[in-house]
């Protein structure tokens, strides 16, 4: 507590950071209790410019722009925590494993790690978006692109597993007759927290950046609403040329305020966890 | 008229002292979140080098003698800083006062001042090979075309006992010792006036450390340098040092000849640290000091040995003792000097 | 000599380990596929009026061989590893009669020319100013500089793009906003076609270079603050080796390295986002391919398309691989 109190006082990305975030979860609080269901259209006027009434104006599908994109921004971070937390899962497995390890198991797992990174994400998710078609959904999606989206973060746990494995604490604990299992757990995994910490943001700006992507080229679920999906349907009406501006500045803004906002907040963790920022060093 | 006025200003300053540093501190000074902190690495020290002169200064690791010869090289960064003092280089007729005017020193660097630094194994590029090390380092101090410059190079290796063919090696390719003789053959091509060698036979085995030990000697006796020598490890400031400067937690306790500081240690630390060395045929075991050496952030009052110290009284808690000349013709920081029987 | 050897061989293991996962994954998601693609495909093509048995045929056999409809599942997968080593995908749907490997030859320079140049030029830029703003830690404008790029870095390729296109397309319009080059000139090594090409490539191009700068930046940034506190800079600079050497021989070569490095390690990334950039300026490569391919339901164009990706992905890290000990010694003679 006390520190998030000094971060606040003494670094002005973390709070530049925190006060973005603080409006997106407003919002996304805010979500659960709108008016309409938000999947329906034409329930308000139309094209409505922003006012008083339609605080960010209506879209040509007859939705309230904040309402939409209260609920966009809920589903597209569920998105984003979904594939963090499962990718999470198996970066700090993998890491800790091979770091734990170490020698021959370790080159072999780290081949193993760099081979999947060298894989171009985008294609294969789109081909597997192809391929599914109608039975693609967000969940499937998420753990796709979890299971495409841990080797970096690996790897940076890896290389300071690696530096925990000839500790004294572990040699005790390997002679005291501790289970491997639990001397991951239970020793080496509090010492990797910061890291994890930071990769994870990391890989959240990562995640929503990839269903931003996805929703805007239309392979996802296009009425459900997201920032992606927001965007998507502002082009297929041609909100640009129509001078339906803020159908897509509205998206535009906020999406931009959510990467800032994760963006500074990952970065002035990183600060406190490491004054020298060690942590975004590549690799081992 | 002016040559002469210079040249009496000059005889006035002590002609004799290379180096001179008065009441010199320097901290660490660290504001993280608001908390101010302060680290006293190198407090009130005051000391003199002369010409021809090998300057050992020992301690225990953390005593601040590493911070306290980056502050006399001139090569303290942020947080550290120099709180009040000065030091002073008299080159031959050319001085330079680091702290007062600091652009002095950077031309001087390698011609006039040079430095074999703490592990040695990593100091030479790692992509670079080892001739543009020299190149960059001396090319600019000898005045001397291409050609010229590297049979001056060449010669001076062989005159070391180095093959010149380590010039086209990579850092990698060497072993620690090679690497170390390398530095000294860096450190000296520009035979400069002042040495600073820090730690340079820590990180190599027994033989090899002779070797260099031997190497850094001769050096100096041709070119007759001084050389400041810093070393936690009392054989080696026995074996090459002729006055010799004990530190303690940033501060000087006791600053003499060699041998007499060994023959007859003033103050109660430097009795501790000559006593914990072997000597052959000798069979008591070693006593250890308890304590360990203070944190340099909260240093205890008064004297800073007085915790750990066998002969303390109650004035050594509340006094800061000064460096006073010592009954054997050196300096002392201790109000029972002289009490000191050598282990 | 020898290190090298092994060190070459290693690599070069690796890309055939990519490959092989690469291939393998396309193979067993294009063959889990719930739908059958074949009978859709050729349905759909039927239904475009297009009846000429004989390439109807030829699409027939082609994708169920890409698909595998005969034999095992062994089989299936060897005679899908026939048709991607000699790269004949079978005819495109979208396209139809022309086959996919031509289509992807059309598109793949302008991918490979795009993302060649954004991709050197952000990195060398990244790199030269992250170094010194690491460098010159209390410059002013080169902290200003940080701030910006840094803000630039987290933003959606998609939302930078867009701003590029309202800013040089509309507010602006000094820059085309779409195609890669102008339509009615013939393609060849005239001055007029090629300056049509760089210019039509630039917004693309500063698109990428937004979206990778700020990444390099920081992590240069970073190399050099932990680099300048080496023994070997430390020394040179108590040697009072001049700042301009010190800068390029001490810091900044030495902090390159793992950046190379990285820079393979990005690759993947790096193509993912010129998926997007080709699709906002409808730039006619691999990445715009890809979508039009999707969009059309042409299966063996997406394919296609997604195996050459990563084989070309591979390839650019093993090239990156392979240059790497003439900067490190260490790698070369080690």
């Amino acid at each position: 507590m006390k520190i998030l109190i000094d971060l606040l006082r003494y670094n002005r990305e973390f709070l530049v950071g925190a006060i973005f975030l603080a409006v997106i979860l407003a919002l996304v609080v805010a979500s659960f209790f709108a008016p309409y269901d938000e999947m329906m259209t034409y329930v308000v006027i139309p094209d409505m410019p922003p006012s008083a009434e339609y605080w960010l104006g209506t879209n040509s599908r007859g939705q309230d722009l904040f309402w939409q994109l209260a609920a966009s921004m809920r589903n597209t971070l569920m998105f984003g925590v979904v594939v963090a937390l499962v990718s999470r899962v198996i970066a700090i497995t993998v890491g800790l494993v091979s770091g734990y390890l170490g020698g021959r198991v370790d080159q072999v797992i780290m081949a193993i790690n760099d081979t999947l990174n060298a894989l171009p994400n985008i294609p294969i998710l789109l081909l597997l978006v192809f391929v599914l078609r109608d039975q693609m959904s967000w969940p499937i999606l998420a753990v796709t692109a979890a299971l495409l989206g841990w080797q970096h973060d690996s790897r940076l746990i890896r290389s300071v597993a690696l530096s925990l494995r000839n500790r004294e604490f572990t040699r005790q604990a390997v002679f005291s007759g501790m289970r491997t299992g639990k001397i991951l757990f239970r020793e080496h995994l509090p010492y990797v927290m910061p890291i994890v910490f930071y990769t994870t943001m990391n890989n959240l700006i990562w995640a929503i950046g990839l269903e931003v992507t996805l929703s805007i080229l239309g392979f996802s679920d296009i009425n459900r609403p997201t920032i992606g999906g927001m965007i998507y349907w502002a082009n297929a009406h041609s909100a640009m040329v129509a001078g339906i501006w803020w159908w897509i500045a509205v998206p535009m803004v906020f999406v931009v305020i959510l990467f800032l906002g994760l963006f500074m907040l990952a970065m002035s963790v990183n600060e406190y966890i490491d004054p020298r920022s060690r942590l975004a060093r590549m690799g081992a | 008229m002016h040559e002469v006025l210079s040249k009496a200003k000059k005889t006035a300053v002590a002609p004799k002292n290379v180096l001179t540093v008065e009441g010199l501190k320097a901290y660490y000074i660290n504001e993280h979140f608001g908390v101010r902190r302060e680290v006293r690495a190198v407090d009130d020290i005051s000391l003199t080098v002369q010409r021809n002169e090998v300057y050992g200064i020992a301690g225990e690791s953390s005593s601040g003698k590493s911070s306290l010869i980056k502050t006399l090289a001139g090569a303290i960064r942020p947080p550290m800083r120099v709180i009040e003092g000065s030091v002073k280089f008299d080159f031959g007729g050319q001085s330079i006062d680091v702290y007062g005017e600091p652009e002095q020193l950077k031309p001087a660097r390698w011609r006039h001042l040079s430095y074999i630094m703490q592990g040695s194994m990593n100091v030479l590029n790692p992509v670079r090979r080892v001739k543009h090390s020299f190149h960059d380092f001396a090319y600019r101090h000898m005045g001397l075309g291409g050609a010229a410059f590297w049979s001056k190079v060449r010669q001076h290796l062989e005159r070391l006992g180095l093959d010149p063919d380590v010039l086209e090696a990579f850092p990698h390719q060497l072993s620690g010792g090679m690497r170390q003789r390398i530095t000294i053959a860096l450190a000296t091509v520009c035979e400069p006036e002042f040495i600073i060698a820090d730690e340079p036979t820590t990180a190599l085995d027994v033989l090899v450390q002779q070797d260099v030990l031997g190497l850094i000697k001769d050096v100096q006796a041709r070119m007759q340098a001084s050389i400041i020598f810093v070393t936690h490890d009392m054989s080696v400031h026995a074996a090459i040092t002729d006055r010799l400067a004990i530190m303690y937690a940033g501060r000087l306790a006791e600053e003499g000849a060699t041998q007499a500081l060994f023959d007859n240690p003033q103050h109660p630390y430097t009795a501790h640290l000559i006593g914990s060395l072997p000597r052959i045929g000798d069979v008591r075991v070693r006593k250890s000091l308890p304590g360990k050496p203070p944190a340099l952030s909260d240093p205890p009052s008064g004297c800073r040995f007085h915790p750990r110290c066998p002969l303390a009284i109650e004035r050594c808690s509340r006094e800061v003792p000064l460096m006073q000349p010592s009954a054997t013709g050196g300096r002392v920081a201790c109000f029972r000097a002289g009490e000191v029987v050598a282990a | 000599m020898h290190g090298f050897l092994i060190y070459l061989m290693k690599r070069f293991g690796q890309f055939l380990f990519v490959v092989f996962t690469g291939v393998t994954l396309s193979f067993l998601i294009a063959h889990f596929s719930p739908v059958d693609p074949i009978e859709q495909t050729v349905s759909l093509l039927t239904s475009f009026g297009n009846t000429d048995p004989r390439s109807v045929e030829l699409l027939r056999e082609s994708l169920r061989e890409l698909y595998g409809t005969g034999g095992s599942l062994l089989d299936q997968y060897f005679t899908f590893w026939g048709r991607v080593l000699t790269g004949d995908f079978g005819p495109s749907l979208s396209a139809f009669p022309t086959p996919v490997s031509t289509v992807i030859g059309r598109a793949l320079p302008w991918t490979v020319g795009l993302l060649t140049l954004a991709t050197l030029f952000s990195w060398t830029l990244g790199n030269l100013f992250g170094a010194l703003a690491g460098y010159f830690r209390d410059n002013r404008p080169l902290k200003v500089l940080g701030v910006f790029v840094m803000s630039m870095q987290p933003i959606p390729t998609y939302i930078v793009g867009l701003s590029m296109i309202i800013v040089f397309g509309y507010l602006w319009p000094v820059l085309p906003i779409s195609g890669g080059a102008q339509l009615n000139l013939e393609p060849g090594f005239t001055w007029e076609y090629v300056s049509s090409v760089i210019v039509h490539g630039t917004l693309p191009a500063l698109t990428l270079v937004c979206v990778g700068l700020g990444g390099w930046f920081i992590s240069m940034r970073s190399l050099v603050s932990n680099i300048v506190t080496e023994d070997h800079v430390v020394y040179a600079e108590l040697a009072g080796v001049p700042g301009r050497t010190m800068f390029s021989q001490y810091v900044a070569r030495n902090a390159m390295l793992p950046q190379v490095t990285g820079l393979a390690l990005t690759l993947g990334h790096v193509f993912g986002g010129a998926v997007i950039v080709e699709f906002v300026f409808n730039y006619p490569g691999m990445g715009k391919l890809l979508v039009a391919g999707i969009y059309a339901g042409d299966y063996s164009l997406v394919l296609g398309v997604t195996t050459i990706a990563i084989i070309a992905v591979a390839t650019a890290v093993f090239i990156i691989d392979v240059l790497y000990p003439l900067i490190d010694p260490r790698v070369k003679l080690g």
